[in-house]
């Protein structure tokens, strides 16, 4: 029954959804950490997705989404003036995350919005399943 | 006797099947709406479901193709899924497929009262 692969695809949608909350989560956490393990300040990260052909493989057009990698973000560092900051340099500069906040809260609400689009997905494919087993009752 | 109830309930056994398969590159759709390059895809479901009763009655079947869709604007991550066509064409897709099943389920009942008296 081909409708179960809906469950398939909708569950690696919302697996990777989460993913992608889970580093939009990281990010703001870290908004201002100047330091971490490395001793350089938090870079912030980005998922990339990509498909995953799923049930009758490409040619059915049939896909599920995946994980393809995490980025971290190229974008410049900020620079804070706070000269009596353990970690400023010469000039008095602290190199703080480039995490945008207004970017990651808009990748946030967009993340959960899609989470919820599948988990209606396969509230509909459970619904159309459940009929499909009535049938000649 | 078997091959008449094939017939009996041939068309709407078909459609009830490329509702499926549609109903699954639908939710493709909507999964991927997020993942860059993706291509919204989709069956055209007049031509298709002429081309399964084709192949039902020779007794074969042939999966469905899916179509590239034509998004209505381009974005800039090259993913050509519009929600609102998608989220749509599912919940319409959705009701046929419930249709369908109505339908077999009347034609079942009638049978039935026919073998019943």
């Amino acid at each position: 029954m081909s409708l179960f692969n809906v469950f398939g695809v909708a569950s690696s949608a919302m697996t990777a959804q989460s993913q992608r909350l889970n580093v939009v989560a990281s990010n703001l956490a870290n908004a201002d950490s100047a330091t971490g393990a490395d001793g350089k300040p938090y870079r912030a990260r980005q998922v990339v997705f990509g498909t995953v052909p799923l049930g009758g493989g490409a040619a059915s057009g049939v896909s599920g989404v995946k994980v393809a990698g995490v980025v971290e973000d190229p974008a410049p560092m900020k620079r804070l003036y706070e000269p009596q900051h353990p970690l400023a340099d010469a000039e008095g500069y602290v190199t703080m995350p480039n995490v945008n906040v207004v970017e990651e809260m808009v990748n946030m609400i967009s993340a959960s919005r899609s989470y919820q689009n599948n988990v209606d997905m396969m509230n509909t494919a459970k619904t159309l399943l459940l009929k499909t087993l009535t049938l000649g009752q | 006797m078997a091959n008449t109830l094939d017939d009996y309930l041939r068309f709407h056994q078909t459609a009830l099947g490329l509702r499926a398969q549609r109903q699954e590159i639908l939710a493709s759709n909507i999964a991927n709406a997020d993942t860059p390059n993706y291509k919204a895809r989709d069956i055209p479901f007049d031509s298709a479901l002429k081309t399964a009763m084709d192949a039902a009655a020779a007794g074969s079947s042939v999966p469905a193709a899916a179509q590239y869709r034509v998004p209505a604007q381009l974005s800039a991550d090259g993913n050509s899924v519009d929600m609102d066509v998608e989220r749509a064409a599912f919940a319409d897709n959705a009701i046929h497929y419930e249709a369908d099943i109505s339908f077999i389920n009347s034609k079942l009942k009638s049978l039935l009262a026919a073998i019943q008296g």
